[in-house]
């Protein structure tokens, strides 16, 4: 495809200012960490903020991101329980609190059982430390990604999450990023370290109490050891004025699994890079959903790299597209030399509502090994007239069936989440997005 | 069944329809009365679903000439809820799956606007669950199927059968089932036919579009009507559908020709 496009630069010391204005971040206690902010820096003189002309970021264009200034949070605002608790989902019985990245111990609550550990980076004992220091910044490499470097350099509160050896958590994690002032940059971070043999559910959840502009830069890390078992469910539903631009890394070890069912409804641009990689005999589940409208864009980037043979992928990627917005969906999927006996499955679909909704799908297979069960497919549709005749034919009203059929088309995804209260709550949204009640 | 007062439900005059471009009814006539059941019978090709489909109001298919009044009202004025919700129903040649839909929710949210329509009480989910148990106590159906996601995964008679549910539910003036017998063995068969003659009533009219005379040995018809290119071509009770089994459709052409060559 042969297109002109206007390649808008970012504004002149978009990054100084991002990167001015933090209060001098205290120097941490763990002198590795300091290493890698520094790391980080370093790489952010030589970064540049990608444009169209990225082949990574040709579909999304970021410079209404870089227009803007956004300061770093000021001193967390004053949120009580209350404001927070239509959030909390009741299966999770523990929950860290971040609010505009600022870690709340008040709102969040630790305490578990089985020496798992589930803390702050900030306030984390040396055990922890111990537990984290080969994880936390080594899965998502920042060298030739800014937005991860910005990230890195900003490292101070995060999630840290460990579950100890053949430990099974039965009731879910759940990290809630709360989205309270406006024009602020934010850069949450997650590490989840889940130990051979050991299970765990984490939910990586952000939100917004006010529907203004702000840019949320999360990174997340997950290391599964050696037939440990991870589900990782991540929402997003920041503010449709939002920036949300966040990269995840995933390492799963021997027979490990990796399931995760990823949501995006808000954010006026969101980006979600999503790398997965499959060591012998790994298997994992990767599932999406985009549900979006009016003039939001939202881009998922995956890849699902089979290092080592015998892995198995699983992926379902789909885009709801209403309004004049625009969904993007990069799924690469490699398979390595030696990664024999791979079998991998992966699949796009998208459903457009008007004429002026828009996808760019583009799954992308790499195989180098020649044993394989591979399969791909895509595809971009509307609703079908039969499937809308035969609601209409039992009285349902136009507009009732096309919703609905809407609605069934994301909860295909949504079912998969598996934690009911969060479940039901995002078909609720569902349902008020799509605009039917059955 | 036929009754001496009983009421014009349907009447479909000079009918003419295409799909993208191509005609295939041509010129159909055809009246129902309240109380009646009526048979279309044809070869593959005659016009018989899309008949269906059109008075139900299908988008794919253009009315270009011709009308067709129910109960008074131009039906192609209507559009195609408007028809449900007038009490035209179609039961369907193939049911659409709607994966993530529960069945239940689906049977709810169509009874409830029905009853809506009808200025009657709409159920919560429980009072519902309840009346829908009955009605499927009917069709010999399994509770399980509320559950499920609406048609997915069906077998075909369970999704004729679910078919057949939503007509119990929907209480139509005119129901038309479309091969609503294709894809059933032989029990299913009885059940779904009996399911149907427990809805037949004085007040309402069933049309039954079919290949095969085994389904009015169970759903006995007041008239078979034969199809051909796009019009009712022969009329006839129920021994005219005998007579298809046993020869065929080609008679009834030769007939026509034998006739029009007399005239």
């Amino acid at each position: 495809m042969s297109s002109v496009r206007s390649i808008r630069q970012p504004a002149v010391g978009w990054l100084e200012t991002l990167l001015a204005g933090p209060p001098q971040l205290p120097a941490s206690p763990l002198p590795w960490i300091n290493a890698l902010r520094a790391q980080a820096l370093g790489r952010l003189d030589v970064l540049k903020v990608p444009t169209l002309r990225d082949e990574e970021w040709r579909f999304t264009d970021v410079s209404p991101l870089t227009r803007q200034s956004f300061e770093p949070a000021r001193n967390a605002t004053d949120l009580r329980a209350a404001d927070i608790e239509p959030f909390y989902l009741a299966e999770a019985t523990t929950r860290l609190v971040y609010v505009d990245g600022v870690f709340a111990p008040k709102l969040s609550s630790t305490r578990t059982h089985g020496g798992v550990m589930l803390a702050n980076l900030w306030s984390a004992e040396p055990a922890l430390a111990d537990a984290i220091e080969p994880h936390l910044g080594r899965h998502v490499a920042f060298s030739d990604n800014l937005f991860a470097a910005l990230n890195a350099a900003f490292l101070h509160d995060a999630a840290v999450v460990v579950v100890p050896r053949n430990v099974t958590l039965a009731a879910p994690v759940h990290l809630l990023f709360v989205a309270t002032q406006v024009e602020v940059a934010s850069h949450p971070r997650c590490l989840l370290v889940a130990e051979s043999g050991s299970g765990v559910t984490l939910i990586e959840d952000y939100v917004a109490l006010q529907d203004g502009a702000y840019f949320i830069n999360p990174v997340t890390e997950i290391a599964v050891a050696d037939q440990a078992r991870v589900k990782h469910i991540r929402v997003q539903r920041d503010s449709t004025k939002a920036f949300h631009i966040a990269n995840c890394a995933v390492s799963v070890g021997r027979s490990g699994t990796y399931q995760s069912v990823s949501v995006a409804l808000g954010a006026q641009i969101s980006r979600y890079n999503l790398d997965v990689l499959l060591a012998e005999g790994a298997e994992t589940v990767v599932d999406g959903l985009a549900l979006i409208a009016d003039s939001q864009l939202a881009d998922t980037h995956t890849s699902i790299d089979h290092a080592q043979p015998s892995g198995v992928s699983r992926q379902l990627h789909k885009c709801i597209v209403g309004g004049s917005a625009h969904a993007v969906f990069n799924g690469k999927v490699v398979v390595r030399p030696g990664a024999q006996r791979t079998d991998s499955n992966q699949s796009s679909r998208n459903l457009l509502l008007t004429g002026k909704a828009q996808v760019d799908t583009k799954p992308q297979l790499e195989i180098f090994a020649d044993d394989v069960k591979c399969a791909h497919g895509a595809t971009i549709g509307q609703l079908d007239n039969d499937e809308v005749f035969y609601l209409t034919s039992r009285g349902l009203s136009d507009s009732v069936a096309r919703n609905l059929l809407t609605y069934a088309f994301g909860a295909e995804i949504i079912d998969r989440i598996p934690v009911a209260s969060l479940k039901h709550r995002l078909e609720t949204t569902m349902l008020e997005q799509t605009g039917s009640r059955p | 069944m036929i009754y001496q007062d009983s009421k014009t439900l349907l009447e479909v005059h000079g009918l003419r329809a295409s799909v993208k471009g191509v005609e295939i009814l041509k010129g159909l006539d055809f009246t129902v009365k309240s109380g009646e059941v009526h048979a279309i019978m044809g070869p593959n090709g005659s016009g018989k679903s899309t008949f269906a489909k059109v008075l139900a109001g299908h988008t794919d298919y253009e009315v270009t000439a011709g009308s067709a009044r129910f109960e008074g009202k131009n039906l192609f004025d209507l559009l195609p809820e408007e028809r449900a919700r007038a009490g035209v129903f179609l039961a369907f040649q193939y049911p659409i799956e709607i994966p993530g839909v529960a069945n239940s929710q689906f049977l709810r949210l169509t009874y409830n606007t029905m009853q809506a329509q009808r200025g009657h009480e709409e159920l919560d989910p429980l009072e519902f669950d309840d009346f829908v148990r009955e009605k499927m106590k009917l069709l010999e159906m399994s509770p399980d199927f509320l559950g499920r996601s609406v048609n997915e995964g069906f077998s075909g008679g369970e999704k004729k059968r679910n078919e057949i549910l939503q007509m119990a539910l929907l209480d139509p003036r005119l129901a038309i089932l479309d091969e609503t017998d294709s894809g059933l063995d032989i029990d299913a068969l009885r059940i779904v036919s009996q399911g149907v003659n427990q809805l037949a009533n004085k007040e309402n009219a069933i049309v039954l579009v079919t290949h095969y005379q085994r389904l009015l040995n169970y759903i006995v018809p007041d008239f078979v009507h034969v199809m051909e290119a796009g019009r009712i071509v022969k009329t006839g009770d129920k021994s005219l559908a005998l007579e298809l089994e046993k020869r065929g459709y080609d008679w009834v052409a030769a007939e026509r020709l034998a006739a029009a060559v007399a005239a």
